[in-house]
């Protein structure tokens, strides 16, 4: 079948269009704003190379950065120590209970990503009984609070992306052909060594993946900070939201954007150069 | 004690489970709550009077059916973008294909605050209003990636003899196209629309930069919070859970039926079923 040469460019055209006019322009536009000096827009911001706008909100918010870079961090580890488990659980040992599993991991899609955050409002504020649960065995103190604390926000983080973890983790072991385990054990391997010399190995790009849509968007977050955190545990994301709606601070937010975009890049670029990148930039099949 | 040590992965995926469902029993929960003040936060009393009164609220109301209006403009736009896009990109060797890829991943890749930001700036420079238009701008762009991913890995299990036989017994492209390719592949567009209709829906941080004055569901939600959040919140949020969950269960049905009339006739390689949470799993998988 003869096709012409000009038609995936015709199939393409609208769609990628879209997204270099509404997402690669506008973070040129963003990168522009974050060098305008002057004190408002409608005093008139004007571009005029003004770096310090960089210096300085990087020198105002840096407690910030190391915030989110910690907090995502450490969310997306639980959720990788969490997650693995459970997608390992979901594709060897549930059997007749996988779809059970495989609902309960997506059924937070199906309600308002702000109204789950607010219910872990609701289930950690002081009255609730997960918080008396929690001061009865001495985890937290008598009078502590678990609201407006660390934790809660790496709490919310953590339940928030674990299903980001999970389904990768899933479609990566699913796919584990079980007799390569099998012929591990025949070869004497005990159950730890073939899971770490065969499993781990094989389910490696899932991990890669899992991780990745976990960080990212744990890094960019404001609404689980916002809710469970309190005034002292902001995180960027928190700043540029309001720098640019309230205060409307536009350089020093788009500086702040900028920044935390090149430093997402960064740690990605480093993470899959160790990792392969074969997990980000999904199957490079051949068209038939 | 052996029992243990056989089953503790089981256990620890039930807690897992209980841990994930949590804040939805929650949210169900509380929709019957009687709240003494305005913070529905500390269980009072059951009733139902806030199921009876669930569209009582006007600007509720408004902020959902903007909220709908949206989801549904921007998937309409975003399916038939981003499934022209696979088709492109699995059926053709053409120069660009890896830019294009890469031109895909990476707004799935770009943390949300990042995507508002940038494009609220451009909409600042340029002086453009912010409203409906550019929250639908704003939601056809973060979808059109999604729907890319998930029409492309429906597209890549497709058996293209299908299409040569069509054209063997006559049929011209755009026929071949419309009776055999279209159907094929249309349980992947139909994710792909559920997808981005759900993203959509659900969007509280692209909108919060890039609506002006318009009021989504979530961009209500996030305003109420701060003077309490009305009990009918609870109530509608628990309504769409109960309507994805009967709609997600209808799809997998309806697939689990096609699998089984395809699989009757001889000769059927029997393609894999792509359900719901699979289709999800290929979008996460990126």
């Amino acid at each position: 079948m003869k096709r012409s040469k000009l038609t995936p460019y015709l199939l393409l055209a609208p769609g990628l269009l879209w997204l270099i006019v509404f997402f690669v322009i506008p973070l040129y536009y963003s990168g522009k704003l974050s060098l305008y000096g002057g004190s408002s827009l409608e005093e008139g911001f004007r571009f005029d190379w003004d770096w310090s706008n960089f210096s300085d909100s990087l020198s105002l918010y840096d407690t910030q950065f190391v915030r989110s870079l910690l907090y995502a961090g450490i969310a997306t580890i639980l959720c990788l120590l969490i997650g693995y488990p459970v997608a390992y659980a979901i594709a060897f040992k549930a059997g007749k209970w996988r779809n059970l599993f495989l609902f309960a991991v997506i059924a937070p899609f199906f309600t308002t990503y702000l109204i789950r955050t607010l219910a872990w409002e609701t289930i950690l504020s002081d009255e609730s009984p997960v918080v008396s649960v929690l001061q009865t065995l001495h985890i937290v103190p008598e009078d502590g609070r678990v609201l407006a604390t660390a934790p809660a926000v790496i709490a919310g983080l953590t339940y928030n992306f674990l299903p980001f973890m999970i389904l990768p983790l899933y479609a990566a072991l699913e796919r584990v052909d079980e007799r390569l385990i099998e012929a591990a054990n025949d070869l004497y391997a005990s159950g730890r060594t073939a899971f770490r010399k065969v499993t781990l190995p094989i389910t490696a790009p899932g991990i890669v993946a899992g991780t990745l849509l976990t960080f990212i968007p744990a890094m960019g977050d404001y609404v689980n900070a916002f809710f469970l955190g309190g005034a002292n545990n902001k995180m960027i994301g928190n700043t540029i939201q309001s720098l640019y709606i309230t205060q409307r601070d536009y350089p020093s937010a788009a500086a702040l954007s900028f920044v935390l975009m090149a430093g997402i890049m960064a740690i990605v670029f480093i993470y899959i150069r160790f990792a392969g990148s074969e997990a980000l930039m999904g199957e490079e099949e051949a068209p038939a | 004690m052996a029992w243990l040590k056989r089953n503790w992965l089981m256990i620890f995926a039930a807690l897992a489970v209980i841990y994930m469902l949590l804040p939805i029993a929650v949210i169900i929960g509380f929709s019957f709550n009687d709240p003494a003040g305005r913070y529905n936060f500390t269980w009072v009393g059951f009733t139902l009077e806030h199921w009876k009164n669930a569209f009582g609220i006007p600007e509720l109301n408004d902020a959902l059916l903007k909220s709908l209006e949206l989801a549904a403009l921007a998937t309409l736009i975003a399916t038939a973008l981003g499934t022209m896009i696979a088709l492109a990109l699995v059926r053709y060797e053409f120069f660009g294909r890896k830019a294009s890829n890469f031109l895909i991943v990476i707004p799935m890749a770009t943390p949300e605050v990042v995507i508002g930001a940038a494009l609220l700036s451009m909409f600042l420079i340029y002086g453009i209003s912010l409203g409906f238009v550019t929250l639908l701008i704003a939601h056809v762009m973060f979808c059109i990636s999604f729907v890319v991913v998930v029409v492309r890995s429906r597209l890549i299990g497709f058996d293209r003899r299908l299409e040569e036989a069509a054209r063997d017994l006559g049929a011209d492209a755009f026929t071949t196209f419309r009776k055999v390719t279209l159907p094929l592949i249309m349980p992947g567009i139909v994710g792909a629309g559920m997808l981005s209709f759900a993203l959509s829906i659900d969007d509280f941080v692209i909108s919060n930069f890039n609506s002006g004055t318009t009021v989504t569901f979530p961009l209500y939600i996030f305003g109420a919070a701060q003077r309490g959040i009305p009990v009918e919140v609870n109530v509608i949020a628990t309504m769409l859970f109960a309507l994805t969950v009967v709609a997600m269960v209808f799809t997998i049905w309806q697939q689990a039926r096609a699998e089984k009339l395809a699989s009757i006739r001889p000769d059927q390689e029997g393609e894999p079923a792509v359900p719901v949470a699979a289709t999800a799993t290929s979008a996460a998988s990126g």
